[in-house]
Parts: C-alpha cells; structure tokens; sequence
C-alpha cells in the first residue's frame, strides 16, 4: 500500500465517522430538548427546580454527543477494524501509528475547553440562583435581597409575613430520627408536621438536626441541605406553582432513614396566610411549650431520643426536663 | 531443564532474602511444619480472647453507650490482640523481632509444595497467587450481599429483613467492597507483575509485601466481626454522629479501616520504591510499560492518602474507648471533622480503584490490536494527573452538608478538571484501535466493556459535579449508580481482564475461551440491564441505602434486582471456568500464548524462582507491534549473571 492511497483511505474513515457522528448528535440533542427536556426531574415547581432542570438539560446536550461519538467509533472499529483471519494477524501501521500530533493536541485543547466552558456555567448558575436549593451553611453568600434581615428579625422574634408583600418567609427545617417538623418563625414560631408554604414567594429553608446527620430533600422544590446537629444549614427557593411536593431524608441516619419522609403543599398566599393563622392560634399552648425559638438546639445531657451521649450526669430521659412541667400535645 | 516442585531452591546472592533449601515431599498435608494460616487462625483467636479479658479487666464495667452491656474497651483491643496473635502465628514478626533483639534471624525456609500458598512467602509470585483468591473472597462475600440488598428492594413494603439487619447488609456490602476493591488489581496483579515486567528479580521488601497480604486478609475478619455485635448501621462512610451512637460493631469498622489501611500503606510504597529503584539497565521512564504507571500513580495515591484514613479511624475508636471527642459535637468535636477527613482519604482512593484499570487496558489493547500504544506519553500523563488532582476534589461530596459555600466553584471546577486526564485514557485507546487489525480474543472484550462502562461512569461524574444538578442527584440512587459504573463497570471488568489475559502466564494453564465468552457477554449485558435503571431510580426520587421506598418505582427496582441476579449468576460462570480450566480439565498453555511483546511473556512458563536468569538489558518499549522487524525488547544475556538458571525462552524474543 502506498503512502498516498493509506493517506486517502485515513481520510475516508475519519470523515465517515465525522459525518455519523454529527447527524447522530444533533438528531439526539434535538429529541432529547424537545421530547425528554421538559420532563426531566426536579420539574418547575420552584425558581431553583426550573433552572437545575434546565442545567441538566444543557449538560445532557454536552454529554450526548461525547458518549454517542465514543460509541459510535467503537462500534465502527468493531465492525471495519477486526481481524479477519485467524491466528495473528500481521503488523499494521508502521512506526507512526504511535502518535499523531494534531489528534493529541485538537483532542486535549476540546476536552479542556469543554470543561472550562462547563465550570464557568455550572458557577454562574449557582451564584446567579442563590446557592441552586443547595445548603449554603449558617453563612449563605449568595442569598436573595431581603433574606438575611429576615432571618435575623426571625432570631430577634419581629419577623413578619403578609400576602403580596414580596418578602422573603424564612421557614426552619427540623430533623431528627426519623422525621421532619417544621418551624414558622414569622407566626410566633408554631411547629407543623407539614410543610406548608405560599407561592410566588421566597423561602429561606433553614436546616438543623437534634441528633445525627440527616438531609433535607424537598424533591419537587429542588431542596437539598443536610441537617446538622448544632449548626444551621441554609437554603433558598422561590416558589412558582401551587401544588404537593415530597420530602425525603437523602443521607444515612439509621435504620429507619428509608422512612423518614413526609410531604407538603405550595398554596395560594392568602390560603397559606389562613392556614398560618388559624394554626398558629390552635397550636399555642404547645408553642408555649417548646423551647424558644433558635437557629439550633443543643439536645439534654441524654441526647434528644435519650441515652447517646455520655456526660457526666446521666440521668434517665425525661420529657419534664426538655419541654418543662407543661408537656406538649401530642 | 524444567522447574519441578522437588527442586530446592537455591541461595540467590544478590538478594538480602536468602531462602535455604528445604527437602519437602510434594502434597497438601505435608506442608503444615513450622508457621501458616492455620497456626495464624489459632493464634488469631487466642489474642482475640486474651485481648477481650485485658480489656475488661483493666477497664471492667466501662461502656460507652449507657446500658448497653458492652465494654468498648475490651471490643477493641480484642481485636487489636486478634491482629497481633494473627502477625505472630503466621509468622511475621519472626525476622523484625529477631533483628530487633540483636539477634541474627534464621533463614526463612522456602517451602515449594502447594503449603507455600498458605505461608508467609517472600516470592512476589507467589503473593500475588495468593492475593487472587483473598480479593475474589472479598468479592464473592460482598456479592452475596449484594444480592441480599436487590432481594429486599424487589418490594418496597413487603420485607425479607428487618430494618436493622437490612442496614446491616447495606454497611458490610459497602465496606467489603471498598476494602476489595483498593486490591483487586494492585494485590493479585500488581505485585505478580510490575517485577517482572521491569526486568526485577523480586519487589524491594519481600517481607513487606508478604506483611501487606496478611494485613489484608486479616482485615476480612476484622471487618466482619461487626455482625455478632449487630454491625453498624453507617454505610461505609461511617459519618458520625451516627458513629458515635451506634453499638460495638463500629469498632469493628473503624479498626477494620485502619488494618485495611496498613495494608495499602505498605503494598503502596513498596510497590512504588520497587518501580523506582528496580528497574533493569535501559528501562528508562519513556519504556515502562503503562500497567506499571498505573501500578505507581496508584501506589503514590496509597501512600499518602491512606494514612488520613488509618488516623481518622483510630480517632474514632479514641472516641469510644478512651472518650476523647473527635466527633462529638457537643463535647467541643465536629462531625464535619469526620467529613472531611474520610473524604479526604475517600477521593484518592476513588481513583485507587480506577486508575490500575486504566493501566490494565492500555496494556492489553496493543496486543489484541497489533498496533503500538496510541500516545504512550499522554498516557502516563494522564494517570499521574488523575492521581494529583484527585487530592483535590474531596470536597465535591459535601457540595449540601452546609460547609463554606465559598469553596463549591473551586471544586466543581478541580472535579470536573479531571475528565481532562481521564479523557485522554480514552485518547490512548480510541488511537490505539484506529485502523486495527483487532482480535476479539476474551480479554480484549473485557478491555472494550471497560471503556463502554467507564464512559457512563464518566460522564455522569460530570452531572455530579455541577452544583445545581448534584441538588437532585446528590445522595440518591443517581449517585449510586454512577461510582458502581467507574468501579465494577471499569475496575472489576479490567481485573477481569487483566485475569483471563496474565492466568495462563500465573499458572500455567489457559482458560476456558467459550467459557470465558459466556461469562463476559451475560457479566456485560447483565451489569447494565442492572445499573443502568438505577440512573432513573435516582433522578425519579429515590435515596440511597433505604429500606422502603416509593410505590411507584417499584417495577424500575424489580427490573434491577432480577438483572442483578442474573449478574450474579455470570460470576458463577467465571468460577465454573476456573475450576474447569485450572483444576479439573487443564490445558497447558504456551509461554506467550497472546504473541505479547510484553517482558513478562519473554519467560518460560512456569515463571522461574528468580524470574531472569540475568536482568535482562533494555533496549525499547514493549509496544512494537506495527512494524515488521522491529528492535527487540530486551538483551537476556547481556545483564548481570546470577547463579540461578531462569529458561527464558529461545527464540521468543520480538526480533
């Protein structure tokens, strides 16, 4: 074989493969933005779940054509490259097969510009949409205008919340084995089972746990913040569309993490507001009860559920110890 | 002249180990004189009951976790006696404690029958035999409870466990797993291979290699002494504080971790210093073969990742023992401690279990597809940084635990830094196949599943990666899915790979081809008909490690367990194979039965003692493969003489 017609043949092969590739990329891309796209978890639900389904999507139409061009040319080898005889087959190629400088260096400069490329955009995403529903700690640096000064009048017990007021409800996130209850510190800080929360509004999820590490996983609102003992995890959305939404634990914390789930509602605001009220009046012996309103709770000697943590005065648990001599309502 | 059993063997000069002849009679119940896994399992328990009284008696009616009956103290150092009394009955600390004393050691006595599989043996050949069945009982017994853990989630209501034997499994699953495979390529192949395939007699501290193997064994049993107490109920990352609540059998892991760890330290550096300071006149760094760079980015990443590990887990075991607080937040501790010192350890050693992988197929594409290595130096650059990058990415585990956001651009932007040299393994192997001649042989298929598989592994590592993405996928099935794509789907099938290709080399005897095709097509389709479901488990919503989960992904769960099952089946295919070709019906297979160009196919088969009769000298890289008449590899009579006789084989030379 001369040098010209291998060089010709090289060609032919390098362009097959180029030409399939292309059409099979942008006939994937185009199918997956318009047909799967839209329905890719977590959904719209919340400002944070519409732009992490839009990240996605934007990563799949990266990724598509890297997993179908690496397919595509293995399945090309297989079918153009093998030997056709049996036993070894002759050498092939001559000393030049090792390398080819314009392969190496057009592979490495587009693997690493891709990847810049998709760094800076999964960076500005997460600045530009506060944190991306992810738990930014107890000091988040990329919060929406109004939440820090809610957060400190719910600390101070002057926070308030009223429909079409666009301002920010900060709503705590309690964990503890094996469930979750929430805190309304803007309604005199009643506790709810349920997570109730308005729409068209933002939200500044704050995150804690009584005992080990749990993980708050609002899976339609695109949530996700780990629930610490002692310390405040804090996370924000804003809410676009009423509906239900589920509630997962998403990091190990027992036997029974499989379990630890509930769900809650996005309502209208004045729905939410009647709720909020009424709740906050009915439950206010309870309220009462509970320890005052803070950012985290340091459990008794014996450790929320009792008996973990060793210290110096270990005492049987008691409920009279932690709620005092009123105990709440069940 | 061939090598038979009843040879004895003989002094080798150039060597500080020097082995005196022992007349031994061929046959399995000749071999139990003197010290081996026997005397080790029965000194092993007499520790483990020695140490369990001294703990209670020192500390009698201590225990950490009010009420519950157990002393932690006596839990640990039963163990840590365990180890001891295992060191001692296999007889490992012979020659240090001799030395230390002032005494002059004996001579170790070589054995040569089947007993020396049982012993504490200097042959890096024989260690790496060895290393075959300890990681294939690693994987086998994690593989059973794997199948445990899809039997539970065929129904999300209907139960097989209960909830804490459940967790129990998912914990051991994990752990065992981990542990296996951080040694599945470096134990078994590593250590058989890298002397010889640098042109050395044996690794830089046979002792040590030895001690390597036994540390790994004994941490099987270490591991699973967590189940009489209840196991832990942590997964295998152990976060605290569900560390610090949970019963005895945290100990267990703990320690586990930390013997685990003594046993990667050591085959760690001694792999690495073996490849920088034993390599034959004219192998130069631009003529190692790829396996060996990806034998040494590994060992650099265990070396100096592990001992973060070891560390963090006898801090833990400080915690339950002497009540120091490393983990307890409430007493001046912090969980996030934990965190990130287990991670810190966590992704180096994520790509301990990747980058032998890469080696293993770059190794053997060349041979199968006659053509040179692709980019041979891009290659080994590749893999070194992968290695240094990976000491920089661990905090993308904690994107949502509440640490510093700050951080997460920079390590978003480091993880997915490192597709980068990952991408160029797959530069090496695309160029490698263009315009070959490929031989489909068995090994050659378990090469190409690895870079199907590593390829969904990889990129969905980069979904992971993206902050806003790892929102949903963070902590689900998503992100279980993923790794066991880069682990079992690279890793697991390259050591697959690597078997079917080095056995016939290892043992003498070639395996089962249509076997070997039955194993590789029902592990291949089997392993993605189970995992690939899981992609749509997690984005649908569920969490890892649960015991119940949503009604509705009931049917993507059951399709995953059944394919699970059958997976497993194919395991029992490859064993089938084993037994078969190995043991029952076995075929004797030529020196170079591949027409590799490799140094480690240029010897006779059996492997002599010594490997090389002289050190062979140099004069190319292995990778040839495309030109006719090309250089040979090596000059065997040109290098230092020894008195040993070594059969390298005439006439097998490349030339």
């Amino acid at each position: 074989m001369t040098s010209e017609n291998s060089s010709k043949d090289e060609v032919n092969h390098l362009q097959r493969i180029t030409l399939i590739w292309i059409v099979l990329s942008v006939v994937g891309d185009l199918l997956y933005w318009f047909l799967v796209g839209p329905h890719v978890p977590p959904g719209r639900m919340t400002e944070t779940a519409s732009a992490n389904q839009e990240d996605f999507n934007i990563l799949f139409l990266v990724a598509w054509p890297v997993l179908i061009g690496i397919w595509e040319y293995m399945l090309y080898a297989v079918v153009n490259w093998r030997s056709k005889k049996a036993g070894v087959p002759e050498s092939v190629g001559g000393p030049r097969a090792a390398e080819n400088r314009k392969a190496e260096t057009s592979w490495i400069v587009i693997t690493t510009v891709a990847v810049l490329l998709l760094a800076a955009f999964g960076t500005v995403e997460v600045i530009v949409d506060h944190g991306s529903g992810g738990g930014e700690g107890p000091n988040p640096i990329w919060n929406p205008s109004g939440a820090v000064k809610a957060d400190a009048a719910a600390l101070a017990g002057t926070a308030t919340w009223s429909p079409n007021s666009s301002q920010v409800l900060p709503v705590q996130v309690i964990a503890q084995q094996w469930k979750f209850t929430y805190r309304y510190p803007t309604f005199g800080g009643f506790e709810s089972a349920y997570l109730i929360l308005p729409v068209n509004t933002e939200i500044a999820f704050n995150v804690t746990s009584l005992d080990v590490i749990h993980s708050f996983w609002a899976y339609q609102l695109s949530i996700k913040a780990d629930a610490n003992p002692q310390q405040n995890n804090v996370a924000y959305t804003k809410t676009l569309h009423t509906g239900s939404f589920e509630v997962r634990c998403s990091e190990l914390c027992g036997i029974w993490h499989g379990s630890m789930f509930n769900s809650g509602n996005v309502v209208s605001q004045s729905a939410f507001m009647a709720w909020a009220t009424k709740t906050e009046a009915a439950n206010a012996q309870n309220t009462k009860n509970l320890p005052p309103f803070a950012w985290t709770y340091v459990p008794d000697a014996n450790g929320a559920a009792g008996g973990y943590y060793i210290d110096g005065t270990v005492t049987p648990y008691s409920p009279v110890e932690v709620y005092g001599s009123k105990q709440p309502g069940s | 002249m061939t090598i038979s059993a009843e040879r004895p063997t003989q002094v080798d000069d150039h060597s500080p180990v020097s082995p005196v002849a022992v007349k031994e009679p061929r046959g399995f119940g000749s071999g139990w004189r003197g010290q081996h896994l026997g005397t080790a399992i029965i000194a092993g328990f007499l520790g483990y009951v020695f140490g369990h009284w001294l703990g209670n008696y020192i500390a009698s009616s201590y225990s950490y976790i009010a009420n519950s009956g157990q002393n932690s103290v006596a839990d640990f150092l039963a163990l840590a006696f365990m180890v001891v009394g295992w060191y001692v009955g296999i007889g490992a600390l012979n020659y240090p404690l001799a030395k230390m004393f002032g005494r002059e050691p004996a001579h170790e006595v070589e054995y040569t029958g089947f007993g020396k599989y049982f012993r504490y043996n200097l042959d890096h050949k024989v260690v790496g035999l060895q290393y075959v069945v300890g990681v294939l009982l690693f994987l086998f017994t994690g593989g059973l409870l794997a199948m445990a853990i899809r039997t539970e989630l065929l129904n999300p209501t209907t139960h097989f466990f209960n909830a804490g034997t459940y967790i129990e499994i998912v914990s051991e699953h994990g752990t065992i797993m981990m542990m296996m495979a951080t040694s599945i390529v470096v134990g078994p192949l590593g250590n058989y291979f890298v002397p010889l395939m640098i042109g050395a007699r044996r690794m830089a501290f046979p002792r040590i290699e030895a001690f390597s193997f036994w540390t790994f064994l004994i941490g099987y049993a270490v591991i699973f002494s967590a189940l009489p107490f209840g196991g832990f109920p942590t997964g295998w990352t152990g976060y605290a504080p569900l560390q610090t609540q949970a019963g005895p059998g945290m100990i267990s892991y703990l320690f586990g971790f930390a013997v685990i760890g003594v046993g990667m330290m050591t085959a760690g550096f001694n792999l690495a210093i073996t490849v920088v300071n034993y390599r034959a006149p004219g192998m130069t760094w631009s003529r190692v073969p790829v396996f060996v760079w990806g034998i040494l980015s590994t060992a650099a990443l265990l070396t100096l990742a592990t001992p973060v590990l070891f560390s963090a887990g006898l801090f833990g075991v400080l915690d339950k023992t002497a009540q120091t607080a490393f983990y307890v937040t409430e007493h001046g501790g912090s969980s996030f401690l934990w965190e990130n010192l287990f991670w810190f350890f966590g992704h180096p050693e994520v790509y301990i279990m990747a980058l032998p992988g890469f080696g293993i197929v770059g190794e053997i594409i060349p041979v199968f597809t006659r053509k040179p290595l692709f980019a041979y130096r891009i290659a080994a650059a590749g893999m070194i940084g992968v290695a240094l990058l990976s000491f920089f990415v661990w905090q993308h585990h904690l994107f949502q635990s509440g640490i510093d956001p700050d951080m997460r651009p920079l390590f978003m932007l480091t993880t997915e830094l490192i597709s980068i040299p990952t991408g160029f393994i797959f530069l090496v192997g695309m160029g490698t196949l263009y315009r070959a001649k490929i031989r489909f042989e068995v090994p050659m298929l378990f090469c190409m599943a690895v870079y199907f598989n590593f390829l969904i592994g990889g990129v969905t590592g980069v979904f992971l990666s993206d902050v806003p993405v790892n929102v949903t996928v963070h902590g689900g099935f998503f992100v279980l899915s993923h790794f066991h794509y880069t682990i079992m789907g690279g890793l697991v099938f390259a050591f697959f790979a690597g078997l079917y290709f080095w056995l016939p080399k290892m043992t003498g005897k070639v395996m089962n081809k249509k076997l070997g095709l039955w194993h590789f097509w029902t592990m291949f389709v089997f392993f993605n008909m189970t995992f690939f479901p899981m992609f749509f488990i997690g984005l649908l919503g569920q969490p890892r490690r649960v015991f119940t989960y949503a009604k509705n992904l009931q049917s993507w769960n059951d399709f995953s367990s059944i394919s699970a099952y059958l997976l497993g089946l194919s395991f029992l295919i490859f064993v089938a194979n084993l037994m078969w070709s190995q043991f029952i019906s076995p075929v004797k297979s030529p020196a170079n039965p591949w027409d590799s160009l490799g140094l480690e196919w240029q010897t006779a088969t059996p492997i002599p003692r010594h490997n090389f009769d002289r050190i062979p000298v140099i004069m190319t890289d292995p990778y040839h493969y495309s030109e006719e008449g090309a250089p040979a590899l090596a000059d065997f009579s040109g290098g230092a003489k020894t008195n040993m006789s070594s059969e390298t084989v005439p006439g097998n030379d490349p030339t």
